[in-house]
């Protein structure tokens, strides 16, 4: 018996250090996912939040079920647990246990169905802030069709106002991807996808592609700036009067691949962004050039 | 001239890491040329495995190639981790970590977990159903000799021109000429085109193999679990793949033949892809992780001395499965602007998965309820599965929930979960398979106490690697980079993966180790049944006889051979039971057959066509050949059978 | 090394399905024709989303033309036709019979390829190459498969002729004819399909 235990802990000890080891290195900050900045990456994470309890109490009550069993009835020299070679089926064991994971599917899947549903509306008040969104190889251009100016790499976005995105690629495919506002949508060539996000509050936040699209992905990096509205407005102010107008040359030169440092540009060309399928086939394109 | 050096030889295959490989590769072919020749041993290759037509054979010589995939794909692991270990890192470089991504997840798929459950259907299920072969001897072998070639045109990429570098996936439009230029991606293209061909037909002969070979008395409700699961997955296989052939041959079109199925400024579609792709690759997760249930099933009532519980239920939930398994692919691109009625709709019947998995957990635990658990190693592997795939399947519902997977999606939390379900799942299952079936296929055991050793270093080193990964996918990592900066927060936890993933890495040599050293160390099992066992494999001596069962046994309950044991039955049989048995014969159209597909390939890849036509042409010269022939089996006399089952000591009196 | 059925039960069955080997490869060619079912089935998927995909090249309906194709319809479904009878030959035994309708049967398929060559290789001359669109890739491919499956068929029921020439019926070319007859009918099947969905619908919108 004891002989026994001290072999369980031989395994034991190095798995307590490991998950201690764990805990210690996951306690610092950038659990981007965990930490919301706006009601969209908000309400996702409560439903993560609601999955992970549900999911966790499975997980604690098979774990409790499969230990006292694998305890109890492992082979051992007078064993006193009961032995029941042909005890193979109970109707009732049976049942409960289809009904419980039945039951956990039904809680879930409502609040899933719902909040699907619930992110795909346009956020109700006030008018979206528009913000076309291309990716190329490798990196982000980003146009405000309402305002004229384009980025490339980062944004301004203001507190408070909702943004929709419309992404498309001239590239294959990416997504567009900013934890703390909330979840991807991919950018693919020869469609537009909307997305709506909206800051909550002010600060800069990494934004990356989750979808491979070759040599430079890695790199397929750029920040959104939270900015107080007023800001907003001065920072367009700085980009219309500082920054030079984008002309052809500079969006071939965007479009070809490489990767490219943060722009600004007091205007851009029109016919860059597609408003409709084969779009690009006007402008020509990375993606579009005839073979 | 120097065209054709440059077309053979890219940059990319001149890396000193290549060359080196290169280098091994060419000194161990040498070696095993010099060792056949010195022992005097190529006749015997040639008669008694390339020409074979003997399942147990076929299921040995997958099991070898599946060990030589897990080495490559797992050393390709290896490389990744160490170039994510610290940032910054310049170990490998984006053109190199890409490669390696993509051939360590087509490896493992294609060319580690296909073949290795292929071994076991191989190894276990005629004798499980009382079988002397497969319904199609010679089509099973060409199945394996076509997975083979291919397994080689595969493997050969980062040799000679090239390796594909567009993920395991392969989305279109990455995989365009127009963005991927040289012939990586053709290799991975007509390799698994080639091996699929050989799988839709495993496919084929295993469902009829169990549909109409079945002993005597073993109606469908009487076969072992493990059958049960070889069925639906075969049915799985014959219903699925052929979206896969599609997908591929789309591409392949495209960047061969100039087709635009992908080109948008010709009408293309690259989300025709992404949908071919999963309509097979999620049913693919299922003809995985099925035959692994089945083991887990076998073994669990073996080592717990007791019944099955819930039988009916297994197999119906087995069924519900493959049923559900059709109808979840959207999940895999839930963020590609699908509507939410869309999403939704596949969310919930993601979840639906759930139950019938959940149905098969609680029926394995309480098959240990009430049991006598030994912990040998291949329970030690399904005990460890429990726990695992509990977690790997919650971590699969979170991702079903809609919103939640708009964030999880190709993060590293995703990378953990289907870690997570197809190493807990599959790995660890296919490792049960293999120490449980090990004796039936040699005639002897692995060492359980280096057994032990691995699966300890394996099971750590499993969750060191991927705990981290959940919390490196909701630090916002995303799968697929080569390289991350610092001041992420990545850092710690990618470390701590490495270090998990070389643990893993040293399980998996202390368990070559162990396959060496317990054949040096062999002592010969002679009672065909070290386990106790309870199915109709272990009434057969270890290895089993080229025939199989001397006379077809009769079937009258589930666990026939426990049965059979409870009323004092042996496996022997009376000499006057024994008739002439008629056996297929070996023939060498498998093995060239193969080879031309291999030619056709190499043809193909390169775009020279002329060969290419020579292979397709010496195909269908070897298929036409085959309607031809006579006599594609020979009799086994009485007298002959006899002699061979007294030396076994199998004859009664 | 297989279990033989009653002898009673053979005689009543066609010649084919006597042997219980042999019915294992008829089971076995019915799961293949139901892999092969969903092969047709992605193509026709690839099909209906791209036919309306047409870039800057022809339209379905520039390019349909549908007398050649009603006479390729005529010719394949005449085929299934003479292949039936050839079954039926089999089952009285005449072994010449059985020859010649499978002749016959090859010789309506041949004129169907030669046919469905002979309108590709105008379509391509009149208005270009499949690269133009994805509905003319998707268009070319699912035809050419069936049409490849033709040819296979085409090249198997030589084969037949020549096996059955040196042994006559026996239980093992009975079998080889039936499942070659099982193929025959479905590509038939498969063709009547792709008539309705590429090129009657193809004209009609």
């Amino acid at each position: 018996m004891r002989r026994h235990r001290s072999r369980w802990f031989r395994f034991l000890l190095p798995l307590t250090v490991v998950a201690a080891g764990l805990l210690t290195a996951g306690c610092g900050q950038h659990y981007v996912v965990l930490d919301p900045a706006g009601p969209v990456a908000r309400s996702e994470l409560h439903l993560i939040e609601t999955a992970s309890v549900a999911m966790g109490i499975v997980i604690l009550f098979v774990l409790v079920l499969f230990a006292v069993t694998l305890y109890r009835f492992r082979e051992k020299p007078g064993s006193r647990a009961p032995y029941l070679p042909l005890w193979h089926s109970s109707r009732l064991l049976e049942f409960v246990l289809f009904a419980v994971p039945v039951l956990i599917v039904i809680i879930l899947a409502v609040p899933t169905v719902q909040q699907t549903f619930a992110l795909d509306r346009l956020p109700p008040a006030k008018h979206p802030l528009v913000i076309d969104v291309t990716s190329l190889d490798y990196k982000w251009l980003f146009q405000y069709p309402q305002q004229g100016v384009a980025t490339v790499n980062y944004i301004d976005v203001p507190v408070g106002v909702p943004v929709l995105f419309e992404l498309t690629a001239n590239s294959p495919m990416n997504t567009f991807w900013v934890p703390q506002l909330g979840g991807m949508e991919y950018t693919m060539p020869g469609r537009v996808l909307p997305l709506y996000l909206q800051a909550g509050k002010a600060g800069v936040y990494r934004g990356n592609s989750a979808n491979f699209s070759g040599r430079g992905f890695a790199h397929m990096v750029f920040h959104v700036h939270a900015v107080p509205e007023a800001s907003f407005v001065h920072w367009l102010q700085t980009v219309r009067q500082g920054s030079p107008a984008m002309t052809m040359q500079d969006y071939r030169h965007l479009i070809a691949v490489g990767t490219a440092p943060e722009q600004s540009f007091s205007s851009y060309p029109a016919d860059t962004f597609p408003t409709a399928t084969h779009g690009f086939t006007l402008q020509g394109g990375m993606y579009m050039e005839p073979n | 001239m120097s065209h054709l050096l440059a077309q053979l030889f890219p940059p990319s295959v001149l890396r000193p890491m290549e060359l080196g490989a290169d280098a091994s590769i060419l000194l161990g072919g040498l070696g095993i040329v010099l060792l056949l020749t010195r022992l005097r041993r190529w006749g015997w290759l040639w008669r008694e495995w390339i020409t074979t037509v003997d399942h147990k054979k076929i299921g040995i010589m997958y099991l070898i190639f599946a060990m030589v995939g897990l080495f490559r794909g797992g050393l390709d692991a290896v490389m990744l981790r160490t170039q994510l270990a610290i940032p910054n890192n310049t170990f490998l470089g984006p053109e190199h970590y890409n490669e390696i991504f993509t051939t360590h997840g087509t490896i493992m798929v294609f060319f580690m977990a296909m073949p290795f459950i292929f071994a076991l259907f191989n190894i276990a299920v005629p004798l499980m159903i009382g079988a002397r072969d497969v319904a199609f001897p010679k089509l099973n072998a060409i199945s394996f000799w076509l997975f083979a070639f291919a397994f080689v045109l595969f493997n050969m990429s980062f040799v000679v021109g090239g390796s594909p570098n567009a993920g395991w996936t392969a989305y279109a439009p990455l995989t365009e000429l127009r963005f991927n230029p040289g012939v990586g991606e053709n290799y991975y293209l007509i390799a698994l085109q080639i091996s699929g061909i050989g799988t839709i037909a495993t496919g084929v002969n295993f469902l009829v193999t169990i549909l109409r070979m079945r002993a005597k008395g073993m109606t469908l409700m009487k076969m072992p679990l493990f059958v049960w699961s070889v069925l639906i997955t075969s049915s799985l296989v014959i219903f699925a793949f052929p979206a896969l052939t599609v997908a591929l041959a789309l591409t392949m079109l495209d960047r061969l033949f100039g087709t635009s199925f992908f080109t948008i400024a010709h009408g293309g579609m690259p989300m025709m892809y992404v949908n071919l792709f999963w309509i097979w690759g999620h049913p693919e997760v299922y003809i995985l992780a099925l035959p692994a249930f089945g083991i887990f099933s076998e073994v669990v009532a073996t080592f717990s001395r007791k019944r099955l519980f819930g039988y009916p239920a297994m197999v119906g939930s087995l069924i519900a499965i493959s049923l559900l398994s059709y109808g979840v692919w959207v999940h895999h691109f839930f963020t590609m602007g699908a509507g939410a009625a869309v999403n939704a709709f596949f969310g919930v019947s993601t979840m639906l998965i759930a139950i019938p998995t959940g149905v098969k957990i609680f029926n394995w635990i309480f098959t240990m309820w009430g049991g006598r658990i030994r912990m040998t190693v291949a329970m030690l592997w399904q005990l460890a599965f429990i726990p695992t795939f509990v977690i790997g399947g919650a971590t699969g519902v979170m991702l079903a929930v809609v919103p939640g997977d708009y964030q999880f999606h190709n993060s590293y939390f995703l990378v953990a979960h289907f870690h997570n379900v197809l190493i807990g799942g599959v790995v660890f299952g296919l490792f049960s398979g293999l120490y449980y079936w090990w004796p039936k296929m040699f005639g002897y055991l692995l060492s359980e106490r280096q057994g032990k050793w691995a699966f300890w270093f394996f099971l750590i080193g499993f969750w060191v690697t991927f705990f981290p990964q959940y919390l490196l996918g909701l630090k916002g990592m995303t799968r697929r980079i080569y390289i991350y900066p610092h001041g992420l927060g990545w850092s710690p936890l990618n470390l701590i993966s490495t270090l998990g993933a070389y643990a893993m890495g040293i399980g998996f040599v202390i368990l070559v180790y162990s396959v060496v050293y317990s054949w040096r160390h062999r002592e010969p099992d002679l009672t065909g049944d070290p386990w106790d066992g309870r199915t109709l494999e272990w009434s057969l001596p270890s290895p089993a006889p080229e025939y199989n069962f001397a006379v077809l046994p009769e079937v009258t309950e589930r666990d026939a051979w426990w049965e059979m044991k409870q009323e004092g039955r042996s496996g022997k049989v009376r000499a006057e039971d024994i008739g002439a048995i008629r056996m297929p014969r070996n023939t060498p159209v498998p093995f060239l057959l193969g080879m031309s597909f291999f030619v056709a390939g190499i043809g193909a890849v390169f775009s020279w066509w002329p060969i290419a036509i020579a292979g397709m042409l010496f195909v269908i010269a070897l298929l036409v050949s085959g309607w031809f022939e006579e006599h594609d089996h020979h009799d086994i006399p009485a007298e002959e059978i006899r002699r061979t089952e007294a030396a076994l000591g199998r004859l009664e009196g | 090394m297989t279990v033989q059925a009653h002898p009673a039960q053979q005689t009543q069955m066609p010649l084919e399905f006597r042997d219980s080997h042999e019915t294992l490869g008829i089971l076995g060619f019915w799961l293949f024709l139901a892999s092969d079912v969903v092969l047709f089935a992605c193509l026709f998927a690839v099909y209906a989303v791209f036919h309306g995909r047409v870039a800057a090249g022809p339209t379905p309906l520039q390019i349909f033309h549908l007398g050649p194709v009603l006479t390729e319809t005529v010719l394949l479904l005449t085929s299934s036709f003479t292949c039936g009878i050839g079954i039926f030959m089999m089952r009285r035994g005449r072994t010449k019979a059985l020859m010649a309708w499978l002749a016959l049967t090859m010789l309506l398929g041949l004129a169907f390829v030669g046919m469905e060559i002979t309108e590709f290789t105008t379509d391509v001359a009149t208005f270009g190459t499949w690269h133009q669109s994805a509905f003319l890739s998707s268009f070319f491919t699912l035809v050419g498969t069936h049409g490849g499956h033709v040819s296979f068929g085409i090249l198997w029921a030589a084969a037949l002729l020549v096996r059955l020439w040196r042994q006559g019926i026996t239980q093992a070319t009975a079998r080889r004819v039936y499942t070659f007859s099982l193929y025959w009918h479905f590509l038939d099947i498969i063709w009547i399909f792709l008539f309705t969905v590429v090129y009657l619908s193809g004209k009609i919108t």
